[in-house]
């Protein structure tokens, strides 16, 4: 299938991310010869095939290890926020959402 | 000394004919020579890399030494690193410093290993071409007109043009293997879970690995037994015992079967490059190895199944980059919602915005089962036909890219025609498989080729044994890039 322009922006508005008018239509055009390739799978048989969620999962029987539910990290707040765009008094400062 | 291995200079700086400070201060050298022109690092900073070079230096005066003590080691912008930026070859991140290291950068400067600096890289690994990246493209060592592949290209072109001797690089479809074949060098992408992904910016976290980029098998065994091991702050990382990858440089290659999948050299494969691998396989049949005719049947179908699963994972992955916590934030917006519009519009590039909405398209109700699901499910009978493949044979055998390095800006207008670059190096990763590559020689046009040698889970050492006697009856790995003499 190939997607419309509304739909173009209905998908950049789920990934937050601002498409402008003057390229809604290149990203468009680039976004269906990807749909066009991926389309090829729709082909293909599965029926009874589980999906693979791990790379090891398939001959190695390898599965994702648990950690014991423990602190294990210490406080780094001040080297994390020192970071931030904005930042003050241990708050990340954002635009204001509630009036 | 440039054009030296690993192995070589260890040997001199242990016979003290070297010390780190001079051999670092050769490579800060050519670095500063070549670079302008090559744009293969990002960020050098050759006050730490000397201070490094010193104190190795020190410590070898003191006790005996591992064989990467003093050696200039590369690093991909994707690792972080404390103390020097780290960009992934991204607007988002280009001033970002790490609060922390990664797992790699920690096990090499355990292993007394000296920072060259960090290497340029198609934008949060995504390319195949190093084009995308918001520092500006790489160009190949053997003609600045062509692309050195990606993504992991800056590592690619500073060990082939000889500005550092190794370096590390991450391979999601392809990308440690594609630029060590457009570039003539060697590079190994491990089995999934091998190397720690602590620290190494992720972009689809169930393909994502970390691995070696250098001139000889024998030293991508030596950077192995450094990168490689078990590290709890990485849920995906195996726990097995440390082995010596090294351990099977000597492989008896009679009687060793390698199989040859018919799909990995059908139509659109360049014919001087399947000229090359046939010579290749050929001198394997010589020292009594046997060939196997293997079939791979959904090989076709890798590109088209990495093109849902990658973009899903790193549409999930990147959304951390919100312009609140860390990196870039728009100047101008109008509330909360769109300084997240407007941050991660302006701080990522066109291919990676295009794979972050296929990502979220998959994902997205409605699609989840037709797309993300059946891909998925696609992905499971790919690692099932390498199972079958290696009930019959010991290493498969092929092309590593289907063709020679190409012009710069040739695919970067239609993404299919560069996601098809990486078809015969997709399918490893899907199936969580090892993968390597080594040169074999030259097209019509001087361009080094490609030979990909795939082996079972953790089968690396072998890889690198049948790699490495080749190399010791070739002379391909050694040749410098004539774009960049000695």
């Amino acid at each position: 299938m190939s997607l419309t322009l509304e739909q173009v922006q209905r998908i950049a508005h789920l990934a937050r991310i601002a498409v402008s008018p003057e390229e809604v239509h290149g990203v468009m055009e680039r976004l269906n010869r990807v749909l066009v390739l991926i389309d090829q799978l729709q082909a293909v048989d599965t029926t009874g095939i589980e999906p693979m969620a791990h790379a090891l999962d398939a001959e190695t029987g390898i599965v994702q290890r648990r950690r014991v539910d423990a602190v294990t990290e210490p406080d780094r707040r001040d080297a994390f926020q020192a970071r931030a765009p904005a930042a003050e008094a241990g708050l990340y400062l954002v635009p204001k959402v509630i009036e | 000394m440039l054009n030296s291995t690993l192995t070589e200079l260890s040997a001199a700086l242990a016979r003290k004919e070297l010390s780190s400070v001079e051999l670092t201060n050769a490579f800060l050298n050519r670095i500063k020579k070549l670079n302008p022109g090559l744009n293969a690092f990002i960020t050098v900073d050759e006050a730490r890399s000397l201070a490094d070079a010193k104190a190795s230096d020190a410590r070898r005066a003191k006790a005996a030494a591992g064989p990467l003590e003093g050696i200039p080691v590369a690093h991909k912008d994707i690792f972080c690193t404390q103390g020097l930026r780290t960009t992934c070859g991204s607007r988002m991140l280009a001033a970002y410093d790490s609060p922390y290291d990664a797992h790699v950068i920690e096990r090499f400067a355990a292993a007394g290993a000296v920072m060259l600096g960090k290497t340029n890289m198609d934008e949060f690994a995504m390319g195949s071409s190093n084009e995308t990246s918001w520092f500006g493209p790489v160009r190949n060592p053997w003609d600045a007109g062509l692309v050195p592949g990606g993504s992991s290209g800056g590592s690619a072109a500073a060990v082939a043009g000889r500005l550092a001797p190794a370096a590390t690089g991450t391979d999601t479809g392809g990308s440690i293997r594609q630029p060590a074949a457009l570039t003539g060098t060697c590079g190994l992408k491990p089995t999934y879970g091998v190397v720690s992904r602590y620290g190494m910016i992720a972009f689809a976290s169930s393909l994502d690995q970390g691995g070696p980029l250098a001139k000889s098998a024998a030293d991508l065994a030596l950077l192995m037994n450094a990168m490689a091991g078990f590290d709890a702050r990485d849920s995906t990382s195996v726990e097995r015992p440390a082995e010596d990858y090294g351990r099977e440089l000597n492989l008896e290659l009679k009687g060793l079967r390698i199989g040859l999948p018919n799909e990995y050299f059908g139509e659109g494969l360049d014919p001087d490059v399947r000229a090359r691998v046939g010579e290749a396989v050929r001198w394997f049949e010589s020292q009594g190895a046997k060939t196997v005719e293997i079939a791979l049947p959904n090989t076709a179908l890798a590109v088209p199944v990495y093109y849902v699963i990658a973009p899903a994972e790193a549409s999930s992955n990147l959304s951390r980059f919100d312009g609140v916590r860390y990196g870039h934030r728009a100047k101008d917006y109008t509330d909360l919602a769109d300084l997240y519009r407007c941050t991660r519009a302006e701080g990522f590039g066109a291919e990676v915005k295009r794979r972050i909405l296929i990502g979220t398209y998959v994902l997205s109700l409605g699609y989840y089962d037709a797309y993300y699901l059946q891909a998925q499910k696609i992905r499971r009978l790919i690692a099932r036909d390498f199972a079958e493949a290696f009930r019959r044979c010991d290493l498969v055998m092929g092309p590593t890219a289907p063709g020679t390095a190409f012009a710069m800006g040739a695919k970067s207008d239609d993404p299919v025609q560069m996601y098809l670059n990486d078809i015969f190096t997709i399918p490893a990763p899907l199936a969580g498989l090892p993968g390597l590559s080594v040169p074999c020689g030259f097209d019509a046009a001087g361009l080094p080729v490609g030979l990909q040698i795939m082996g079972n889970y953790f089968a690396e050492a072998k890889m690198l044994g049948a790699a490495h006697r080749y190399q010791q009856a070739t002379d391909w790995h050694l040749r410098v890039p004539s774009g960049t003499p000695l």
